[in-house]
């Protein structure tokens, strides 16, 4: 069980790579309950390997992940698939069944998991739609939506079975300022009404501040930074300025690592 | 020497790895709790993909096989004033192997690869993620339906295949080449035994049908989640497919008529 009981999610000492590329090597990080927790980093930094590592669709090499509770990388296969109907996960793309409508995709879960008449399943369907705003757009097929409007979708697919804790990859990504301001607004909203534990994982740094309660920077496999948005602004730590502030160098080289310029321009 | 000792015996571990890898998956797919009402839902439209879709090609490929077998045969009968016997001679070579072997070969090319790229993309655009993530899993979900409706589907299409194929020569032999009706039936009923020829052709289209699709989801499912990996695994799946249904249909031929049993 967890250790205080303050916390949703808490990473102890956790180490994990992809054969000889090390991505994590001994993580810790607390995610406290109701709060919204920001994950920030560079792309490939393992962010959202982070996320399917607290989910369990991947296995740590060392350390120890408790979610919900439940101890994640000791779990049975059954076990795990418990573990996940108390989390929600919304993908980067959406991952929309492309052969359901939006309205039969948010019911997937329900229909799954519950014994639910279909009247009422499609009341909490047209409720969870009027949550993110796409009750009109419950009869249109994933590929009849934008990009913003697929997250949407998802996300209240995500929260059909009331998870208590939701985790967002990049949801901001590729996202026309309208659709950012839209998802900032609604993650915030769903924390506060639901009572839920967010994690979010991203790159976009004033959106994410935003919305925030606590923030880690991840970085060469190591936590580089952790506090308020305030305080991760305000940090001492070059590369934490660096990437608070999109610099295009500093102790994330401009450069990848390559012989001498001019050797390699005379053919040496 | 050593090297080449080494790579067999590498080859060898691989070999053992994978066959236990594609087992297990197989076991955690069908292995479970039965749904009979939920488990009917999902498989009705994959018998639509899978069986139905497959109709076109099998009617028209038993056909023209049944056609050429029909003309084929009666050139070489007729030299020997044997042409009564083309019916035996069809139905014989249809029942026995050509609608076992060449049907699950037709299954496994529109089948087999579009199942395997049908999963395939999902697991790109994240969707078996999404169904683990939801609590539900895939295996049951997206590859059980599939493997059953492909083991229900060819058996039933093998035997579609082989009576349109003994109509296409029956319409070659006696309404085009003049081969005596009465003969054409007479000498296929009296030749083809049930057990021993239809039973045993049903025999190797379950079997095809189990290595297909056992083939096609295991290919999709464990394919890099990329284009390119979609495109070779497609390949794979026709590729391993056609070669385990061949060496398959050696064994079996071997155990049913070749006298070991």
């Amino acid at each position: 069980m967890t250790g205080s009981g303050l916390n949703t999610v808490e990473i102890r000492n956790l180490s994990f790579g992809w054969g000889e590329r090390v991505i994590f090597d001994n993580v810790s990080i607390d995610v406290p309950k109701g709060k919204i927790t920001a994950i920030m980093g560079p792309s490939g930094s393992g962010k959202t390997t982070l996320l399917r590592l607290i989910g369990g669709q991947l296995l740590p090499q060392s350390g120890k992940i408790m979610a919900n509770g439940f101890n994640i990388e000791a779990l049975d296969r059954a076990g795990l698939y418990q573990a996940r109907r108390q989390m929600g996960m919304l993908f980067q793309s959406g991952a929309l069944f492309s052969d359901l409508s939006v309205f039969d995709n948010v019911a997937f879960p329900l229909r799954e998991h519950t014994r639910l008449s279909e009247a009422f399943i499609r009341d909490i369907v047209l409720m969870k739609l009027e949550a993110v705003g796409l009750r009109g757009a419950r009869h249109l097929m994933p590929d009849e939506l934008s990009g913003g409007m697929k997250r949407r979708a998802a996300l209240a697919r995500t929260i059909a079975l009331d998870p208590n804790l939701l985790m967002f990859d990049e949801p901001f990504a590729g996202q026309d300022p309208i659709s950012m301001g839209v998802l900032t607004k609604l993650i915030r909203l769903l924390n506060d009404a639901l009572g839920v534990t967010s994690i979010i994982v991203s790159h976009d740094v004033p959106e994410t501040c935003s919305i925030a309660d606590y923030i880690y920077v991840i970085a060469d496999g190591k936590v580089v930074g952790h506090g308020s948005a305030d305080s991760i602004k305000h940090s001492d730590s070059r590369w934490i300025h660096q990437f608070i502030h999109g610099l295009p160098d500093g102790p994330v080289p401009f450069h990848y690592p390559a012989n001498n310029y001019q050797q390699d321009l005379l053919g040496g | 020497m050593l090297s080449a000792i080494q790579n067999l015996g590498k080859s060898g571990i691989e070999f053992c790895g994978n066959a236990g890898k594609t087992t297990l998956f197989l076991m955690h797919a069908l292995v479970a709790k039965p749904q009979w009402i939920k488990g009917f839902r999902l498989l009705v439209p994959q018998l639509y993909m899978v069986g139905v879709l497959s109709m076109i090609i099998i009617v028209v490929s038993g056909l023209f096989i049944g056609m050429v077998l029909g003309l084929q045969g009666y050139t070489i009968l007729v030299k020997f004033g044997a042409e009564q016997a083309l019916g035996q001679l069809i139905a014989l070579s249809m029942v026995r192997e050509l609608g076992p072997v060449v049907g699950a070969l037709l299954f496994a090319g529109r089948a087999g690869s579009a199942i395997t790229a049908e999963i395939g993309l999902m697991k790109v655009t994240e969707q078996l993620s999404s169904m683990e993530m939801l609590g539900v899993d895939p295996l049951r979900r997206v590859v059980a339906p599939r493997f059953w409706a492909g083991q229900i589907s060819l058996p039933v299409l093998t035997m579609i295949f082989t009576a349109v194929a003994i109509y296409g020569g029956y319409v070659v032999g006696v309404q085009w080449l003049g081969v005596d009706d009465g003969s054409f039936w007479s000498n296929m009923r009296s030749s083809v035994n049930f057990r021993e020829d239809i039973l045993n052709g049903i025999i190797k289209s379950v079997v095809f049908g189990t290595l297909v699709t056992w083939i096609a989801v295991y290919q999709g499912y464990t394919c890099p989640p990329t284009a390119e990996g979609i495109g070779k695994a497609t390949t794979r799946t026709v590729v391993f497919s056609s070669l385990a249904i061949l060496g398959m249909d050696f064994i079996l031929t071997a155990i049913m008529f070749g006298g070991f049993n």
